[in-house]
């Protein structure tokens, strides 16, 4: 038998039935978006143009390559927890937040899926040169 | 969510007065979910477009050059300038600190103003920094 009174069992869990971890993957995603989001910022300004060859021969290079993968994968698990929360804010009805958040789900891996497997691409192709 | 209408309600949701740091709370809600959707859209077709190969990636730079697009270019470059300003404000904030008037209006303020200055910054190095 748990021996929990019943504000142990709901602290923490508000309108999304859990939030805790939720709330702290955002703030980890946060920084890690910071730092992921200078370094592209400066690698493009620096970049000569943003033609193909251009674009294609920098992302072949592992130390642009791996920090694209990372800042994808960042970005989007960031920005999934963080739609999430704003649907947790305004829908109220089980049946759409539930699509919702399905929705959010569902094309933020689709996206992220979509970006990395086009960065690996571009790195694997890339080394043939 | 089920309130009886007939109770009366807390007044607590009509006293406030507008200020900087309401304008930031809503700033980074609204620039987190235009740059989520918007952005993420724009960096996987760049992606996908420039794996592809270069007849793909030209169909890509022609719609992203056209000047048009600077009407979506520069608002997400803002967007994201902005939200990353706040976010790093709500970083400080979620640490405690910071919830001072003074020290948190001022900081609300230099987010504002922050934000568009590097916003009009790089796309003057854009247009005229290269050359
Ligand atoms: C890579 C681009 C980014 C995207 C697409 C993005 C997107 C989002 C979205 C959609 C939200 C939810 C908005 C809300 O709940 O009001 C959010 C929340 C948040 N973002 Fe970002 N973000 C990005 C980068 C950053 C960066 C660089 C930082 C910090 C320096 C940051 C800090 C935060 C914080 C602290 C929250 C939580 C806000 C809250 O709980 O009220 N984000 N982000």
């Amino acid at each position: 038998m748990s021996m929990e009174i019943p504000l142990g069992r709901v602290r923490g869990l508000g309108a999304a039935g859990e939030g805790a971890e939720h709330w702290w993957q955002e703030r980890l995603t946060s920084i890690a978006a910071f730092l992921l989001l200078v370094w592209l910022a400066v690698s493009l300004l620096r970049l000569p143009g943003l033609d193909h060859r251009t674009v294609a021969s920098w992302l072949a290079d592992p130390f642009a390559a791996v920090p694209m993968l990372l800042f994808v994968g960042v970005a989007f698990w960031h920005l999934k927890l963080g739609l999430q929360v704003v649907v947790e804010d305004y829908v109220h009805d089980d049946g759409s937040k539930l699509f919702w958040i399905l929705l959010i789900n569902f094309a933020s891996i689709l996206g992220a899926a979509f970006a990395l497997f086009a960065v690996l691409k571009i790195a694997f192709a890339g080394s043939a040169e | 969510m089920h309130r009886n209408p007939s109770r009366p309600l807390s007044p607590h949701l009509t006293i406030w007065k507008w200020g900087p740091h309401m304008l930031v709370s809503i700033l980074h809600r609204v620039t987190g979910v235009g740059v989520g959707i918007a952005g993420a859209a724009a960096l996987v077709w760049w992606l996908l477009a420039a794996s592809e190969g270069a007849t793909a990636y030209a169909t890509f730079l022609e719609w992203a050059t056209w000047e048009w697009a600077l009407l979506i270019w520069i608002p997400l470059s803002w967007g994201l300038i902005q939200h990353t300003l706040s976010g790093l404000r709500h970083m400080v904030m979620d640490i405690g600190a910071g919830y001072e008037l003074s020290t948190n209006k001022t900081w609300a303020n230099i987010t504002v103003v922050a934000s568009v200055l590097l916003t009009v910054l790089l796309w003057l190095y854009i247009f005229y920094g290269r050359g």
